[in-house]
């Protein structure tokens, strides 16, 4: 009776075996592990030294031969002028992703809880064809957008930027809320609907308090792709419109911009997005596995 | 079925979203079909009907048969190249890491940059002067007495291409590791315990029990990667711009239709790219849908 009560749990017994069997090859095989992991680290920040360094660079510094060095004097010109260069860019694109992420999340909020917890005849149906809709290449619909978006007098407008990437990203939304939303247990909106409430109350009261981190996810997916898509704004955008990605290239391909002030630009443009993964990476990933369909 | 009084509000609340995917993306995908069979070569040419003419006039053309091979070359060493980084990341990661989390975030931070600033860095890393005019990472090849690996990168007339996937290998190659982590840890340690009790070695606890439990991940993995690689624009203008040599049937499509003003032509590309992207992921969603009714 005593031995059956005080026999370890079986995760504790797991451990307890694999203790016993792989202590000294586990230690070097560790150490190993911990070496090739720190190798891929350093491989994986080249482009970011390269990036750092050469944005504090003066122009005396852009030879070659030194270029993998650090700054002999650091200075701040290359960021003075990418700043200058991309200011009205970062503005465009701050004026695009933000109101951008809040629509896409009130919509996919909305038929996320539908598509889970009010379902119509045909739901199903309507779900996959919004999926397919989160595939399809923008080059398939991109020259009929444009013959649409001219006839609507909203080329080179971020109205029609943020129309297209609202719609576009109405799939990817949808799917997030309506995976998260099939968690919360049918009996709350059952409940709620005995109690007499409609679908609005229904939502107010049971769904929407309970959307935060459904909403986080959707919210930053959303910013991060719109903050750094290129094609819809290359596409849809004008010189006064352009997003930070449509200048930054156009800085990249001029022949006559040093390189300090190129890579201080790239920097710049990245610093946002970078800022939301840094912060808020917990939701940035969950977002990413909902891309590959896994909820 | 319930009666229409109480799903009525649903539809009525997703139909907006309903519309708009009706309109944006499966109406512009006909509409983009009909310009791609009608002769609206410039401007001002008539749009007349000519059927398959401009899809079947593609092919055989040198300019299109190159940038498919370029997409095919592209597509092998893309997905090849992040599907074997992050397998190996998700290998090395597996078993409890210290700094785990810190790992974690410098292999997926490359994802929050876009491919237009990521293009700066690379396109400097990639150059390809060789001798004394050596910069970027043939420079560094040659300082670290590696002078062998130096290469003329994207430049290389038969394997450029290749070299153009090493950036996006560096922004893609942390998602998969996620992908397949997720997919490890949910392998659960008692399996793997059982098969170790019953004399497996730990290369066969992986090869006979854990990877077979991952066909689903790695089948999502390849679907993702392969879209995005059938898709790739950013990334090739952000590099080279609009060189031949490096040419992908989505950058031909913008030459054509922004250089060119062929948009007969440019719509025949993308339908070309829509095909692909169709083929490989109508099975997947077929796939995910069958599995998730199961469920």
């Amino acid at each position: 009776m005593t031995t059956v009560s005080q026999a370890p749990p079986p995760s504790a017994l797991h451990r307890m075996r694999r203790r016993l069997r792989g202590r000294p090859s586990r230690t070097g095989g560790q150490a190993f592990r911990l070496v090739l992991l720190l190798a891929f680290v350093l491989i994986f920040l080249i482009p970011v030294y390269v990036l750092v360094v050469t944005s504090f660079k003066p122009l005396s510094e852009a030879d070659p031969s030194t270029a993998w060095s650090l700054p002999r004097t650091w200075t701040l010109d290359g960021w003075k002028a990418a700043w200058d260069n991309l200011a009205p860019a970062l503005w465009n694109s701050v004026r695009l992703a933000v109101p951008g992420s809040i629509i896409s999340t009130i919509l996919g909020s909305l038929n996320g809880f539908v598509l889970s917890k009010w379902r119509f005849p045909g739901a199903d149906v309507v779900y996959t064809l919004f999926l397919f809709g989160m595939f399809i290449p923008y080059q398939a619909v991109m020259i009929p957008l444009v013959q649409l978006m001219t006839s609507a007098h909203l080329i080179g407008d971020i109205s029609g930027l943020i129309l297209a990437h609202v719609v576009y990203g109405i799939p990817i939304c949808t799917l997030i809320f309506r995976n998260y939303y099939a968690s919360i247990p049918r009996e709350l909106t059952e409940a709620a609907r005995v109690d007499g409430a409609g679908m609005l109350r229904t939502y107010a009261s049971v769904i929407l308090p309970n959307s935060a981190p459904a909403a986080a996810v959707t919210l930053i997916w959303q910013f991060t792709s719109m903050w750094n898509d290129f094609l819809f704004a290359v596409f849809l955008t004008g010189p006064n419109t352009w997003p930070a990605t449509v200048r930054l290239n156009n800085i990249a391909g001029s022949m006559v911009v040093p390189y300090s002030q190129q890579m201080a630009a790239a920097l710049l443009a990245s610093i946002p997005t970078l800022l939301v993964y840094l912060l808020l990476g917990r939701f940035f990933m969950r977002g990413l596995m909902a891309g590959a369909l896994k909820g | 079925m319930r009666r229409a009084r109480t799903w009525l509000p649903g539809l009525l609340l997703v139909s907006p979203s309903i519309v708009a995917i009706g309109v944006f993306v499966y109406g512009l995908i006909g509409w983009n079909l009909k310009v791609a069979m009608s002769s609206w070569h410039t401007v001002i040419s008539p749009q007349r009907f000519v059927g398959l003419e401009n899809l079947s006039k593609l092919w055989g053309e040198a300019r299109w048969d190159l940038a498919v091979r370029h997409a095919v070359i592209f597509t092998v060493a893309f997905v090849g190249g992040a599907m074997l980084l992050g397998w190996v990341l998700a290998l090395l990661l597996d078993k409890k890491v210290r700094a785990e989390g810190g790992f974690q975030a410098i292999y997926l931070f490359p994802m929050a940059v876009s491919f237009i600033a990521a293009g700066i860095v690379w396109r400097w890393l990639m150059n390809p002067a060789p001798a004394e005019r050596a910069s970027g990472l043939n420079l560094l090849f040659d300082r670290i007495g590696l002078g062998f690996l130096a290469n003329d990168w994207w430049q290389n007339r038969s394997w450029g291409m290749a070299a153009m996937a090493i950036p996006a290998v560096w922004q893609m190659g942390g998602y998969v590791m996620a992908l397949f982590l997720a997919g490890l840890r949910g392998v659960s340690e008692d399996l793997r315990e059982a098969a170790r009790v019953d004399g497996c070695t730990e290369w066969q606890v992986y090869s006979k029990v854990v990877i077979p439990q991952l066909r689903p991940v790695t089948f999502a993995a390849l679907i993702i990667l392969g879209h995005i690689s059938l898709k790739v624009f950013d990334l090739i203008v952000a590099i080279s711009g609009k060189q031949i040599i490096t040419d992908v049937p989505a950058v031909y499509m913008w030459a054509m239709v922004f250089d060119a003003h062929d948009f007969a032509k440019g719509a025949a590309i993308a339908t070309y790219i829509l095909l692909a992207v169709a083929l490989l992921i109508i099975p997947y969603l077929v796939f995910v849908v069958r599995t998730e009714r199961q469920a």
